[in-house]
């Protein structure tokens, strides 16, 4: 090899550090799998042995045709397809929230079925197109 | 082969080049900006807003590029001792800053009206707050550390460990349930952007790397020539 003595000694001290570094970093990483989640997917509540009395977060996307209002409140339905949670909300709900489109709830849960939330914020997902495409593939998925 | 490393080299060369990036520069930004504020289509939910990504997308891959070079300068300048690559990190440090911030603030600008938040400490947008804070941590070390030398080794340190965050920025929206929306661009998968809109996004990402070339080159001037100075 062309390096230097103490170049040599530099990396066999770095490759010391950057293995266990890259071991507690593995270890932080597991936990934070386990421990920070930003919202709960509907599976994820059915798995849950008991019911948070705390504030958590909810995430799915909005059932089509799910959204009843009565008065200033919004009951509607998060899914995954498969579980389902009602939820209700007394608010203004933001611009991008849609039928059939993602959305983040926080709030407490009443039970695994029902959810009540304080906020509701919109996730777009990562698609992005003009309207006139938009609406062709509509078009194409309709007269399929 | 590694010629251009050396600071003499590199410094004629800059001042070669400068000249011609700018040109490049306003002829590339004025394609960009015409594309982007006013040709590109809108997007069939955000309507107008989407217009932000194309200041937002851009100034997130270049502080993350950014600290990505100056991870590696700070390893290649500790290890190998080839300290020019620590002023390559120096000077390129405040720019990757200066963006992190901006993708930061338009971020927050964007996740008003589309999420209905500023603010929300998901995955990537904790992840990108530690990047920002990161670049702070940096930038003030070179200047709170009057003697060069030991100046120099903390910021190699802070930028080597820094580095670890950089795949966590990435990966944050796949490995956990974020606010924040999964990539558009990948590299193993086809754009979810459509061409009318990658287009512009792609000629601002471009000018604004012809930006940063042309401040880093400066400031890599700058810094060469205090060296000297201070030196005497």
């Amino acid at each position: 090899m062309i390096f230097s003595k103490s170049t040599k000694k530099r990396l066999k001290i770095f490759s010391l550090i950057a293995i266990v570094a890259s071991v507690i970093f593995f270890f932080i990483y597991n936990n934070l799998q386990k421990n920070v989640v930003y919202f709960y997917a509907p599976q994820e509540i059915k798995n849950l042995t008991n019911i948070p009395s705390n504030k958590i977060r909810i995430g799915g996307l909005v059932k089509e045709g799910s959204i009843k209002k009565n008065n200033n409140t919004y009951v509607f339905i998060i899914t995954d397809y498969k579980n389902e949670i009602f939820v209700e909300y007394n608010g203004l709900l933001p611009n991008l929230f849609i039928e059939g489109k993602s959305t983040v709830a926080e709030g407490v849960l009443k039970d695994k079925k029902y959810f009540i939330a304080s906020t509701i914020l919109a996730k777009h997902d990562e698609n992005y197109m003009p309207p006139e495409v938009a609406n062709s593939l509509k078009k194409d998925k309709l007269n399929k | 082969m590694f010629g251009i490393f050396k600071p003499r080299t590199f410094f004629n060369l800059a001042n070669t080049s400068i000249f011609w990036l700018k040109i490049v520069l306003v002829f590339a930004l004025i394609v960009g900006l015409i594309l982007a504020l006013v040709l590109s289509p809108i997007d069939y939910l955000q309507k107008d807003t989407v217009r932000i990504m194309y200041v937002h997308v851009p100034s997130s891959w270049i502080s993350l590029f950014i600290f990505l070079i100056i991870g590696t300068s700070s390893f290649i300048s500790l290890i190998f001792k080839l300290r020019v690559f620590s002023v390559y990190a120096k000077s390129l440090a405040p720019i990757g800053l200066v963006f992190s911030l901006i993708s930061v603030v338009t971020g927050s600008l964007w996740g008003y009206p589309t999420w209905g938040t500023f603010w929300s400490w998901d995955g990537r947008l904790t992840s990108m707050f530690v990047l920002v804070l990161t670049y702070i941590l940096y930038v003030s070390l070179w200047s709170f550390i009057k003697n060069y030398n030991s100046a120099e080794k903390i910021t190699n340190i802070v930028g080597i460990v820094g580095l670890i965050n950089i795949p966590i920025i990435k990966f944050s929206v796949e490995w956990w349930n974020t606010l924040h929306q999964p990539a558009s661009i990948t590299l193993t998968a086809a754009p979810t952007i459509h061409s009318s809109m990658l287009a512009p996004l792609l000629i601002m990402f471009f000018s604004f790397c012809i930006l940063s070339l042309i401040i880093f080159l400066i400031r890599y001037k700058y810094e060469i020539i205090n060296f000297r100075v201070n030196k005497k």
